[in-house]
């Protein structure tokens, strides 16, 4: 069974400001890392292949230096990095980029192994909106199990898995045939970190890059073509000057009743 | 039963052949270890060997090394003694030293007669020492008091048959008994005296049992020596011939080569000088005495690392020569012959164990290979530490703080950056001083003083990098590697020639550590630049110096101190700005006792045992201190964390700095 984690390199979110005339993000000089919900994705496929043998193939959609990313999953273990690039991708949104990642992973369930398993982080830390790994689901026609924080138990006699959800002051257990796609969060697990043999080893492998001629996708379903949203504005949430209350250190206490009184008059505090 | 070759020549052949067998056995082992020349230098090398091992100049840094410097020279002295006996003893009456002329004899027989009476007290101390109050509990093995016992035996024997020999002589020649003795007492004082007791008619008897003793004694020793700890008596004098001349404050850098192998997890792959050292430790727990981490109950002892270092060799040394692979692991909890990971990981890398070691042994640079093991091949560290090198790795800070505000600390100053040819010193503010709440008020401290001094100085800015310390100590070589030659390229880049440091750190990497990658950088730390700039009078206090320190006590930082020698600098810029000398703590300078922040333990929980700043705090406490004065951004976060744990709210902790900036600038 191969499990095909989907990876993203995302510029460090910490480091990045917008630009307050044009309203975009400053990207200069900004470095790049694998969006911190996948390494729990990819952590989960390498757990899966210490404990079973499956193989794990680590997918990423970029631009050609987005093989760093890619790098790291090897030096962390991966069987197989591809690189999905190609100029005609550029653009996407979720909906064009779940295209050509679903046509992928069909590519490396029909010419490499069986695919059992689909792994992608809850979502990026750059778009933020989580749709890319049910896009993929339901482009491929698997069953979708988002925000999962245990796998519980992965049985390949009957084919089934069952994980827990973790959802907002509640978790749902959940079992589905597979193959499956899972979105996860960062309590499945804690990475693992890169021996320096393998790091090594990732260094001098060349990561394998398929491009539209590999992939033969419609170029109207993928890239800017294919992307029906259009970003009009990014902007900083504007945010009220906040207030000090009372003295804290004076009168501890009636600054504690102060604040009480004003986070159940504005009602967010719930009784 | 008397002397007799036949008897004694095959017994001492025998001994002589399991001393041969013991040493090439050992030694053998040795030649296991991987190449390293220490070689170089060798008149240098003579001297330490002559002032360290034959001047015992460290063994008599303690109250105790006088009983052990006393037997070492009387052995010096009985190995002629002894081989009179042993030749006498295969050829009897041939070779003596009474046939020397008699100008030489008489202070010899002198000398012998000495060395004997002050060894056997000697070792007579050292057992009651063992008995009552031992170095460390352990200590009271049977092999100390099986060798204690044998070299009283070979005293007690030796003053024996000088006795009889003595009473023989004075019967043989008629002498009057009272004159002989009294005469003979000038020459052997205690043979004399014990010769004056001795029965006439038993001589005979007495000579021979003395004489059996004397060399069962002796030939047990020779058995024994390369068989125990007691080989420290063969390999302690080598083992300071070839000690690091440098001091170990650095670590070799590794090639990064696919198919190499990084850091030590098998015996083997320790120099051959690591493997010597094993040998050369006689476990006198002085390391462990004043090892942070064994002081505070944590599961590391330096003394057990080289002890474990020794047995896992002797247990796994015929199977490595054999198919080169190990039946021992070297890491683990297995017991002997294994060094825990907890224990590899409460290491401070504060230098304590070798500069309290008589004979050089290095033990930090061998846990610290150790540590590369578990990092680099088995990625296997505490869980606190991934955060930390993912941080230093993407964001070159232990924080994870964005590069971008590196330069806040400065936000309210006006500092400029360095710029090539123009400015004479770097300000390497470094982590703490740039991100470290606490510590950014020294840096906004240490830039004041330095303009008001008309320094030329400048920063990177957000160009600046973290110098990859931690790293290193905590054995990720491969990612300290990378940000070492960043950090190289951009000095040289920039023409960075001089660095003000005012992390002691940063200060030993960029001085140390970097010299591996080429580069030759004048590093100084801000304590000694401010001691500098006082003296030349370029930093004037007016009149009143900074009373508003008090009592201030120094904490030596150890990558300042032990590590690099700076002793003084921060002493002097306090006195200057306080008008008084700083007070000193029991454990001081070079015993200073460590904060527990170094070796990347900042970054680590400390688990078990009491909390290592503890114990520091509540050692500066006992001056009555208003103020800890410190050089170092980890101290200064260890200390004012131990004083809110202690509740000690009047007690503030400054850098040197902070205390001559408030000096200067305070009304």
């Amino acid at each position: 069974m191969l499990i095909v984690v989907c990876i993203k390199q995302v510029p460090d979110t910490t480091q990045v400001q917008i630009d307050p005339v044009t309203n975009t993000l400053i990207r200069d000089g900004i470095p790049f890392i694998v969006n911190p919900y996948d390494t729990h994705a990819l952590e989960e496929a390498l757990r899966l292949k210490d404990r079973f043998g499956c193989r794990v193939a680590a997918i990423s959609m970029g631009p050609p230096n987005a093989e760093g990313t890619l790098k790291k999953a090897l030096s962390l273990g991966v069987d197989h990095a591809i690189l999905l690039s190609d100029r005609v991708f550029g653009g996407a949104d979720t909906l064009a980029t779940s295209n050509v990642l679903a046509a992928a992973i069909s590519k490396l369930d029909a010419e490499v192994e069986k695919v059992g398993l689909v792994l992608c982080g809850k979502q990026t830390i750059d778009g933020d909106t989580a749709q890319v790994g049910p896009g993929i689901a339901s482009r491929l026609d698997y069953r979708q199990l988002t925000l999962v924080d245990k796998i519980i138990n992965l049985d390949f006699s009957t084919q089934k898995i069952r994980v827990s959800r973790k959802l907002e002051g509640r978790h749902e257990i959940v079992e589905a045939p597979l193959p499956a796609m899972l979105t996860v969060v960062r309590e499945l697990n804690r990475p693992r970190y890169p021996k320096v043999q393998m790091r090594l080893v990732a260094a001098e492998t060349v990561v394998e890059v398929w491009n539209n001629k590999t992939l033969q996708l419609d170029e109207q379903k993928i890239g800017l073509k294919g992307s029906p949203t259009w970003v009009s504005k990014i902007f900083s949430p504007e945010r009220d000057k906040g207030e000090i209350l009372g003295d804290g250190s004076a009168d501890p206490a009636g600054a504690a009743r102060m604040l009480i009184e004003k986070l159940i008059a504005k009602d967010m505090l719930p009784l | 039963m008397t002397p007799s070759p036949a008897l004694f020549a095959p017994l001492l052949l025998a001994s002589l052949a399991v001393f041969a067998w013991g040493c090439w056995r050992r030694l053998s082992l040795i030649s296991l270890g991987q190449p390293e020349d220490r070689f170089d230098n060798i008149g240098v090398r003579f001297g330490e060997m002559f002032r360290y091992a034959f001047g015992q100049k460290r063994v008599l840094a303690k109250p105790f090394g006088i009983n052990h410097a006393l037997i070492f020279w009387s052995f010096l002295i009985l190995l002629i003694a002894n081989t009179e006996f042993i030749l006498n003893g295969l050829f009897p009456h041939t070779i003596k030293l009474i046939r020397l002329p008699f100008e030489l004899y008489v202070p010899l027989a002198f000398m012998i007669d000495i060395a004997s009476l002050l060894a056997l007290v000697a070792v007579m101390i050292a057992a009651v020492r063992r008995l009552i109050s031992p170095p460390y509990p352990e200590a009271r093995t049977p092999e100390a008091f099986f060798i204690l016992g044998l070299i009283a035996i070979l005293m007690l024997a030796s003053f024996a048959l000088n006795a009889t020999e003595l009473a023989a002589y004075m019967i043989k020649s008629n002498s009057d008994p009272a004159s002989f003795l009294a005469n003979a007492r000038k020459m052997m004082p205690v043979s004399a005296l014990v010769a004056g007791i001795l029965p006439p008619l038993q001589l005979n008897a007495i000579h021979s049992t003395a004489w059996w003793a004397h060399a069962l004694a002796l030939c047990a020793f020779i058995c024994y020596l390369p068989n125990s700890k007691h080989m420290h008596i063969l390999t302690a004098i080598p083992n300071c011939f070839l000690h690091r001349l440098e001091k170990p404050n650095t670590q070799p850098r590794e090639d990064f080569i696919p198919g190499n192998t990084f850091g030590i997890g098998r015996v083997d792959r320790y120099s051959w000088k690591d493997l010597l050292d094993s040998f050369s430790c006689t476990e006198c727990g002085r390391c462990q005495n004043v090892c942070p981490a064994s002081i505070t109950g944590k599961p590391l002892n330096p003394r057990g690392v080289i002890h474990d270092i020794k047995v896992n060799l002797l247990e796994n040394g015929a199977e490595l020569k054999k198919s080169g692979t190990q039946q021992m692991p070297l890491i683990g909890d297995t017991g002997e012959g294994s060094i825990s990971e907890e224990s590899i990981w409460s290491c401070t890398t504060c230098g304590a164990c070798m500069e309290a070691c008589p004979v050089f042994i290095e033990q930090m640079p061998k846990i610290i290979q150790l540590r590369r093991h578990l990092v680099e091949s088995d990625a296997q560290f505490p869980e606190e530490l991934l955060n930390l090198f993912e941080n230093m790795e993407g964001r070159s800070n232990p924080w994870g703080i964005a590069p971008t505000e590196r330069t806040k600390w400065c936000s309210q100053i006006n500092v400029k950056p360095f710029e090539k040819n123009t400015t004479e010193y770097l300000l390497y503010v470094g982590c703490a001083g740039s991100f470290d709440s606490r510590n950014k008020h020294v840096s906004v401290a240490l830039a004041q003083l330095l303009d008001k001094a008309g320094v030329s100085w400048g920063i990177l800015g957000k160009d600046e990098k973290c110098c990859g310390d931690s790293l290193r100590r905590l054995g990720n070589e491969y990612v300290f590697d990378r940000m070492a030659r960043e950090n190289v390229e951009m000095f040289i880049e920039r023409g960075v020639k001089k660095v003000i440091t005012q992390c002691p750190h940063c200060f030993s990497t960029l001085k140390n550590d970097y010299r591996q990658y080429g580069l030759e950088l004048e590093v100084i730390h801000h304590s000694e630049l401010l001691r500098n700039l006082i003296q030349d009078q370029r930093l004037v206090l007016a009149t009143a110096t900074n009373t508003t320190m008090g009592t201030t006590v120094f904490h030596d930082s150890c990558y300042l101190g032990r590590h690099n020698d700076v002793y003084d600098a921060p002493r002097a810029v306090i006195a200057a700005a306080t008008g008084t000398v700083p007070v000193e703590m029991e454990r001081t300078r070079n015993n200073a006792f460590c904060c527990g922040a170094g070796g990347g333990r900042m970054w680590m929980e400390e688990h078990g045992g009491e909390r290592i700043n503890l114990t520091r705090v509540t050692e500066a406490l006992k001056q009555k201190p208003d103020t800890i004065g410190v050089a170092c951004p980890y101290c200064m976060t260890m200390f004012e964390d131990g004083l809110k744990d202690v509740k000690a709210d009047g007690v503030k902790v400054r850098d040197v700095a902070e205390v001559m900036a408030e000096a200067l600038f305070l009304p």
